[in-house]
């Protein structure tokens, strides 16, 4: 019976954001200041991220490609997990863990001190003013998000391979270049897309059905990074599936 | 001008209102009392719309505002502000953005006109210049009073007040009392004060009504409360504890 009332209730959370949307009641100054907040903030964190994955990446390929002479598709390898699954999956990981428990958290914690009710009782309505900026800006900042961890763990492999593996890099780009398909950079892309709705869709969700003051701040924060991150690893299998059919042809 | 018709309301297994009626008339300072736990703030939210009743109806002016959804009753919210128990003011903005929040939202003034209306009704709550000030460097009596300001910047017409006195000492008490009164008599506003002190009771009530098993015991003037031999009532206004009761 709870299980069917979380699922209505997430669904009327979900027609309310798709209600927000169609009115345009929401402003773009709120979506710039959280695209600022959510996107330009989470760099640092997310471009350490990519450029370690991309080292750590390139070194146990070149591990195991040079026992069969196959250093020079190193990049290769690299370039491909990067940008269709490790770059995504990743940067969505560290932004769950940045972004979406501090909406939780703040989101949580104006439920639980009535600020929520305030803004109700001053003719705005919570999801318009705190939902749909924080959506819009996950939303869109993620991709941006994954193009950096993907070009950062890239450029890493590539130093690491060239001036510490001693790999020919002209081959290395090469066989990189080659091997390394548009549909694959978009496959990122579109992942991004999606794992910042829905790292922000759970993240709002949890704040703003908060209870039972701080222990409920803290268990919507916790409940925010284990769901969005076991959600961003499941739907990242059948992102894979679906997109690796529809973008085959590219 | 406010209207409950049998209203009830439980949270889980435990009933919190259980029939309550009550009718406010337009202008009117009306103090609804209770013991902790009584269920006067979950009645008021109800009043502002911020919370569904299980059954009864809840009427503002002739509308039936108990079953109108978020969006319909974000419209009937622009004639009514609500000070909340602990303030609720934003903690992301300063004192003069907690206040022009409404204005700012509309956007049909300029900034400098809003920061006018701002410094206005700062002045009114005797906090004149403390835009730039966070909510987190005022006293609790500082918050009460910019939450105050921020309630009627846009001039409603019904403002209710959630213990707008509790926390606070003696005579910052009587000031906001006396602001209370001070408001509803300049702006002509319908109040609705939930308390149990009965200073506020007798500073601002001109109808009291007192909550009690969750349904109005008793409907009065704050001179017949107080002169009341109805036992409960008596011990309730006098403080006084029944062996029997429970501490709620």
């Amino acid at each position: 019976m709870n299980f069917l009332n979380n699922i209505k209730q997430i669904w009327q959370f979900f027609l309310e954001i798709i209600s927000s949307i169609n009115r345009g009641n929401w402003k773009t100054s709120d979506i710039i200041s959280q695209i600022y907040a959510i996107g330009v903030r989470s760099q640092s964190v997310v471009m350490v991220t990519g450029v370690f994955t991309g080292l750590v990446l390139t070194a146990q390929t070149y591990f195991q490609f040079h026992k069969f002479g196959m250093d020079t598709m190193t990049l290769a390898v690299n370039s491909v997990a990067m940008a269709s699954e490790l770059g995504p999956v990743l940067a969505a990981l560290m932004v769950t863990g940045r972004v979406g428990a501090a909406m939780a958290a703040e989101l949580g914690t104006m439920k639980v001190t009535e600020q929520i009710d305030a803004l109700r009782t001053l003719n705005t309505h919570p999801i318009d003013y705190l939902v749909i900026p924080r959506m819009a800006a996950t939303t869109l900042a993620m991709p941006a998000l994954v193009c950096e961890a993907v070009a950062v763990g890239i450029l890493g492999g590539y130093l690491l391979a060239v001036h510490v593996l001693g790999i020919d890099p002209a081959y290395s780009w090469d066989n990189m270049v080659s091997m390394t398909h548009v549909s694959d950079i978009l496959m990122g892309l579109i992942k991004g897309f999606f794992f910042g709705a829905l790292i922000s869709f759970i993240g709002c969700y949890k704040g703003l059905n908060c209870k039972n003051g701080a222990q409920g701040v803290g268990i919507a924060t916790t409940d925010t990074v284990v769901v969005a991150s076991i959600g961003i690893l499941m739907l990242n299998f059948f992102l894979t599936l679906l997109l690796s059919k529809l973008l085959a042809s590219l | 001008m406010i209207k409950a018709c049998n209203l009830y309301k439980s949270f889980g297994e435990q009933a919190v209102l259980c029939g309550v009626n009550l009718e406010i008339q337009k202008g009117e300072a009306a103090v609804i009392l209770g013991r902790s736990g009584s269920g006067k703030s979950v009645l008021l939210k109800h009043m502002a719309g911020l919370i569904q009743p299980d059954a009864g109806k809840i009427f503002i002016g002739d509308l039936e505002i108990s079953s109108l959804n978020e969006r319909e009753l974000l419209e009937v919210r622009r004639q009514m502000a609500v000070m909340f128990q602990g303030a609720a003011l934003f903690d992301s903005m300063n004192v003069g953005e907690n206040i022009g929040f409404s204005l700012y939202r509309e956007g049909k003034r300029s900034h400098s006109e809003i920061a006018k209306e701002i410094a206005g009704v700062l002045e009114l709550v005797g906090l004149k210049g403390i835009e730039s000030k966070w909510p987190a460097d005022l006293s609790g009596g500082m918050k009460k009073r910019v939450a105050l300001a921020r309630a009627i910047i846009h001039k409603p017409s019904i403002i209710f007040y959630d213990e707008p006195t509790a926390g606070l000492d003696p005579i910052a008490s009587d000031s906001i009392d006396k602001l209370i009164k001070r408001i509803c008599e300049i702006r002509q506003v319908t109040t609705v004060v939930i308390t149990h002190d009965m200073r506020t009771t007798q500073t601002i009530g001109e109808k009291v009504f007192m909550l009690h098993n969750g349904q109005i015991y008793l409907t009065a003037t704050p001179k017949e409360l107080f002169a009341s031999t109805d036992p409960v009532v008596h011990n309730f206004v006098n403080g006084i504890s029944d062996n029997k009761s429970n501490l709620t």
